[in-house]
């Protein structure tokens, strides 16, 4: 896999990550499939913390309370789609808008999904990399995976009409 | 301003105690993230020599910061009767303009995260993120 020049952390695991030189995460790293699993975790937290957000996930089973949903396979398999989604994103840093349009055509025409909640999941997905960086998350860290996350919600928020 | 059941309140009360010793960095850290990540926020701080993460204003500042949310704490049973006094300073002297409480409280959450990383479960999430949000409501209870 390659390799974005720049900068590299280190995080808790002692997984490598990268950071290209326009500062934002690359998700590219071989090195990285313990901490993407780890990060997946970021969906079953905004399930807990903002529990309204549930009523898009109907056909998921047990969502009746913390423990429930942290050992929900549909819920821990959907946060996998979200970063797969997320790494999209990474793959296309200089046309997000218009990498996003069909999926945010989806997220309003079929899945009906309410886009204040995209910030909600941003805020859980930044706090969840906060834990499973620790202190290499530093603010200027903070402040460019945060840009690069509005951008992210802005370009799903593009296509409601 | 009531908050959360009986539950959330030992959650929040016995994560404190935890917090209590680095609450001071804590605070340092999260104001320089909330200058850094939202730089709107600066302009509450044109006043300063130095904005930058870590500097002596905003270590002392972060200080004042945690020292109202210990007292938030103490009073979580009846937070804006306990934060009347924190509630006219930021709505008749220091004009915060309230969105910002929501700001910093997400940036001490992301220092929680960090700092904590075991204890700062989902649950433990869910009850601090009401409480910040509570005493955010308690603080802008004087504004209008």
């Amino acid at each position: 896999a390659r390799h974005h020049p720049g900068h590299l952390l280190q995080d808790r695991q002692g997984c490598c990550w990268t950071c290209c030189s326009l500062q934002v995460w690359s998700l590219s790293s071989p090195f990285c499939y313990l901490v993407l699993a780890l990060i997946s975790s970021h969906f079953l937290r905004c399930l807990i913390v903002y529990p309204w957000t549930q009523r898009y996930f109907g056909s998921f089973g047990n969502l009746y309370n913390a423990a429930a949903i942290t050992s929900n396979p549909k819920v821990a398999a959907h946060g996998k789609v979200v970063l797969s989604g997320l790494e999209l994103a990474v793959k296309n840093m200089d046309d997000i808008k218009q990498t996003y349009a069909d999926l945010s055509v989806l997220h309003s025409e079929k899945l009906h999904v309410d886009p204040d909640n995209f910030k909600l999941l941003a805020d859980c997905l930044t706090i969840v990399v906060a834990a499973q960086m620790g202190p290499g998350f530093t603010c200027d860290v903070q402040a460019a995976f945060q840009k690069f996350l509005a951008v992210v919600v802005s370009s799903l928020r593009r296509q409601y009409h | 301003m009531t908050f959360g059941s009986a539950k959330d309140k030992e959650v929040v009360k016995a994560f404190w105690t935890k917090l209590a010793p680095k609450a001071d960095d804590v605070g340092a850290d999260a104001l320089s993230r909330m200058l850094a990540v939202y730089p709107q926020t600066k302009t509450y701080f044109a006043h300063w020599k130095d904005l930058s993460p870590g500097s002596a204003p905003v270590k002392k500042h972060g200080k004042t910061v945690m020292g109202g949310v210990a007292d938030a704490v103490g009073k979580i049973d009846d937070l804006t009767a306990g934060l009347l006094d924190l509630s006219e300073l930021h709505a008749f002297t220091l004009r915060v303009d309230p969105a910002n409480f929501k700001i910093l409280s997400h940036n001490i959450l992301v220092v929680l995260a960090i700092v904590f990383p075991n204890e700062f479960t989902p649950e433990v999430h869910v009850a601090l993120d009401k409480f910040l949000g509570a005493l955010s409501r308690a603080l802008a209870e004087k504004y209008r």
